[in-house]
């Protein structure tokens, strides 16, 4: 019986990993955008355009990686559609933000569908187009030493080469956050631009340059739902992680080590919601799954209600950089 | 030692538009002294320093430093040229610490790490050379405003700048912090600084400079030394006439009583006890002055009077009938107008045209339209009269408020007010930010707001704005009147009253 729940454990474990890392990038590239001031709230549809061009590029190359670069490449590129609107334009940052993402969301379909004919999705990709599974050393050896090596064998092993990347992105974005001139400065121009501007730094090149690390971090998410953990695009398959990833962003305050956590408790959720399909809880019966599906979204209302406190966002957030007083 | 000036400007010009901010000014600033720019808001001051530290670029002109010409492009390129500038608006990282605030943009390479070690003793060394000590550690936001202004100024003088523009740096300060600035720059001084101060205070002007500019309408008018120069001479070459610096009123004619208030409490949003148990009586045809060191209470009976706040305990009557109900509309039908304390966020909304605003909350009246719609030609036409009568400038009902200056903007509200021709007017700090001539416009017709038998409750925190325009002074102590003296009572007597030591 002991053992059983702890496979389950391991198991929703596990699945809990694999759906926090596209949580995981968004997060951060929102974590890079908002701490220079740029509201993000086309991570959603960057994610998505990303997917669609790395599933595109993979397909057509054979290369995981060609299709990352692909990947990264789109949504850069919207991200400095984004960069133009509302850094060089002083444009309204969620109005750029929305836009992004119903134009990705039209555009991916549309073009998917006149391409492949096959409803919006993509041809399935064949295993060595994608990212494949990575069995850590010792892995197998480890599977049956107990409890550690079981876990060790089953949550930390066993995954592609991306997820072990954007557990790597959360100490390298802090590094570079708080460790560097760029994030120092990338820090000082979400507060208060004009000490930049000031300071002899140009606002408008910092912006830009913050946007870009979104777009790539970005770009990464979205090649890991289309290339790593499906085989192929399927139409609107962000399905909102885009948004959860902000939430995430919010509920950690914008900090990198706290996002990588409540990536994972976000992540844990949508795991759980999946292992309660169709399954009974004791004392109330079966339990629709929308119930659990929503936990996420509910969790994040609740806690920006009052528990986490007040959420000090970057100040010159959303804010266009106007010189004149 | 060289001779040359540390700052030559020649010709300097800049337009905004149609707005002609700076016409080809000259300017010499000598190494070494405290050099004094004065003039009006909107005289061009705050456009000259930020061309001269790369914020705008001048249309034409040239400037040397040093005697050498230089090209000021951008804000490096100031830095570049030894020019530091501590800005009315601190250009402070609020949640970063002091030592951040300092390194960013002359952080030493791209990690941080070497950086901060050696801004941490550049630091020190020049706490010990200037006398200027601050936690490095500290967050900005967690340090008072005085310490914070310190470190805009280390901030330059860690960038090695040996010429320094200080813009209205006394705006935030209390007066003793105010006079340690001023040590901090003779000291600055004579270490051999040069130093620029904007100000539109000429008692800044007269304590601290060694020789002072005076600007009016984007021109630079004359350039004194300042022991040889007089505050009046000063005020007149601002204002390009001569300027009563006290206001001329004959006897007050009091009659009946229009005010009345009884027994008023009146707590804040926090439940504090701001005005306690306050009653007095304001008079028609007289002027009765509330003089208070700012937060004893003031605001808060303000609020209440003009309905905004609901009292807590206590009664105000108009005209000898209590009033029925607590609403700023109600109130004004009843003949009264009230000129907030702060117009930026009571008085006015700043995006709105000057002649929507000249009409904000009187827009119901017959007048500016019928029914649900305005009538914008009769509002046009009020705003332009208004306009006119005031000397409100630029003379344009459509520009956005937000573009006008202080005294302008003031001179707004006081016109929509007054030309209500209210009986009872309560008036908040009415030349609060405002410069020398609006002023004394603004004293003039309060004044004749009283010769025409109005009843004003005056609230302000210069004292020599209460003493010039009261026929009685009530003085407010921790939410209490704690006496009342005639208008040619002392500063020594009325100040000891304000500190809640004498009555």
């Amino acid at each position: 019986m002991d053992v059983a729940y702890f496979d389950l454990l391991i198991s929703v474990l596990g699945s809990t990993i694999r759906l926090s890392i596209p949580l995981l990038f968004t997060a951060l590239a929102g974590l890079f955008s908002e701490r220079a001031g740029i509201f993000d709230i086309g991570l959603e549809g960057k994610m998505l355009a990303a997917a669609f061009a790395s599933a595109v590029a993979a397909y057509g190359t054979g290369s995981p990686w060609i299709g990352l670069l692909a990947g990264v490449g789109v949504s850069v590129a919207f991200s400095l559609v984004h960069g133009f609107a509302s850094i060089t334009n002083r444009g309204n940052q969620i109005v750029s933000g929305v836009a992004i993402n119903f134009v990705t969301a039209g555009l991916t379909a549309v073009l998917g569908n006149a391409w492949f004919s096959q409803g919006g999705r993509t041809p399935p990709l064949g295993a060595s187009a994608r990212f494949g599974e990575i069995v850590l050393p010792g892995a197998e050896a480890a599977r049956d030493m107990g409890v550690i090596g079981h876990f060790y064998a089953n949550v930390i092993s066993g995954h592609n080469i991306l997820t072990y990347l954007a557990f790597a992105a959360v100490p390298l974005s802090w590094w570079i956050l708080y460790r560097t001139r760029f994030g120092l400065r990338l820090r000082a121009v979400g507060e208060n631009p004009g000490a930049v501007d000031t300071a002899g730094i140009s606002v408008t090149w910092l912006r830009y340059r913050a946007t870009i690390c979104a777009g790539i971090l970005c770009g990464f998410s979205g090649t890991y739902l289309a290339v790593a953990q499906s085989a192929s695009f399927i139409t609107n398959m962000s399905a909102g992680k885009g948004y959860i990833a902000l939430a995430a962003l919010i509920f950690a305050k914008w900090r990198p080590v706290p996002i990588m956590l409540s990536c994972l408790l976000f992540g844990f959720l949508d795991a759980f919601a999946n292992f309660m399909q169709g399954k009974k809880v004791p004392g109330i019966g079966e339990v629709p799954v929308q119930i659990f599906q929503a936990l996420p979204y509910i969790l994040t209302c609740i806690l920006l209600a009052g528990f986490i406190g007040v959420a000090n966002a970057p100040k010159a957030g959303g804010v266009p950089y106007v010189k004149e007083r | 030692m060289s001779s040359l000036p540390a700052i030559e400007l020649k010709g300097i010009d800049k337009k905004f538009g149609a707005v002609h901010a700076n016409k080809t000014i000259d300017l010499t600033v000598a190494k070494g002294s405290i050099h004094g720019i004065i003039g009006e808001n909107g005289a061009g001051k705050s456009t000259l320093m930020s061309i001269l530290y790369g914020f705008y670029q001048a249309d034409s002109g040239e400037i040397r430093v040093n005697g050498q010409p230089v090209h000021i492009k951008d804000s490096q390129a100031a830095i570049a040229a030894g020019i530091g500038m501590v800005h009315q608006h601190f250009m402070l990282v609020e949640n970063f610490s002091v030592l951040e605030n300092i390194m960013l943009g002359a952080e030493g390479g791209a990690l941080l790490s070497k950086g901060v070690s050696h801004t941490r003793s550049a630091l020190k060394r020049l706490e010990e050379d200037y006398g200027l000590e601050v936690d490095p550690d500290a967050i900005i936001e967690e340090l008072p405003v005085g310490l914070q202004q310190r470190v805009e100024i280390l901030k330059a003088l860690y960038r090695g700048a040996d010429i320094l523009i200080l813009d209205e740096p006394t705006g935030v300060l209390t007066p003793a912090e105010a006079d340690h600035l001023f040590k901090i720059l003779g000291m600055l001084r004579d270490q051999g600084k040069t130093i620029l101060l904007i100000t539109h205070k000429l008692r800044e002007i007269m304590a601290i400079t060694d020789t002072v500019s005076v600007m009016r309408r984007g021109e630079m008018v004359a350039t004194r030394t300042t022991s040889q120069t007089t505050v009046e001479e000063l005020a007149e070459l601002m204002v390009g006439r001569r300027v009563l610096l006290h206001v001329d009123k004959g006897e007050a004619n009091p009659g009946a009583i229009v005010l009345s208030v009884k027994n008023l409490t009146v707590k804040d949003g926090r439940g504090v006890t701001m005005v306690d148990n306050v009653s007095f009586d304001v008079r028609a045809g007289e002027i009765v002055g509330i003089a208070g060191v700012a937060g004893n209470g003031q605001s808060e009976l303000l609020e209440a009077l003009s309905g905004i706040r609901k009292p807590h305990a206590g009664e105000i009557l108009i005209d000898g009938k209590p009033i029925d109900k607590v609403d700023p509309a109600r109130l004004r039908e009843l003949g009264l107008a009230h000129i907030p304390e702060d117009r930026h966020h009571m008085g006015l909304v700043l995006k709105f045209d000057e002649a929507e605003n000249s009409i904000l909350g009187y827009h119901r009246d017959a007048r500016y339209g019928r029914g649900p719609m305005l009538d914008l030609k009769a509002v046009e036409k009020d705003a332009i009269a208004k306009i006119e009568k005031y000397d409100i400038r630029p003379p344009n009902p459509h520009l956005k408020t937000a573009n006008f200056s202080g005294g302008n903007q003031q001179k707004i509200v006081v016109a929509r007010e007054i030309e209500r021709d209210p009986r009872l007017m309560l008036v908040g700090q009415p030349t609060r930010g405002v410069d020398v001539g609006a002023i004394e416009f603004i004293h003039r017709r309060i004044i004749s707001m009283r010769d025409a038998g109005k009843a004003i409750l005056l609230v302000s925190v210069e004292l020599d704005e209460i003493r010039s325009l009261s026929d009685r002074i009530l003085v407010m102590f921790a939410g209490h009147i704690v006496g009342e003296k005639t208008a040619d009572a002392g500063e020594q007597t009325l100040g000891l009253m304000m500190a809640g030591i004498a009555a």
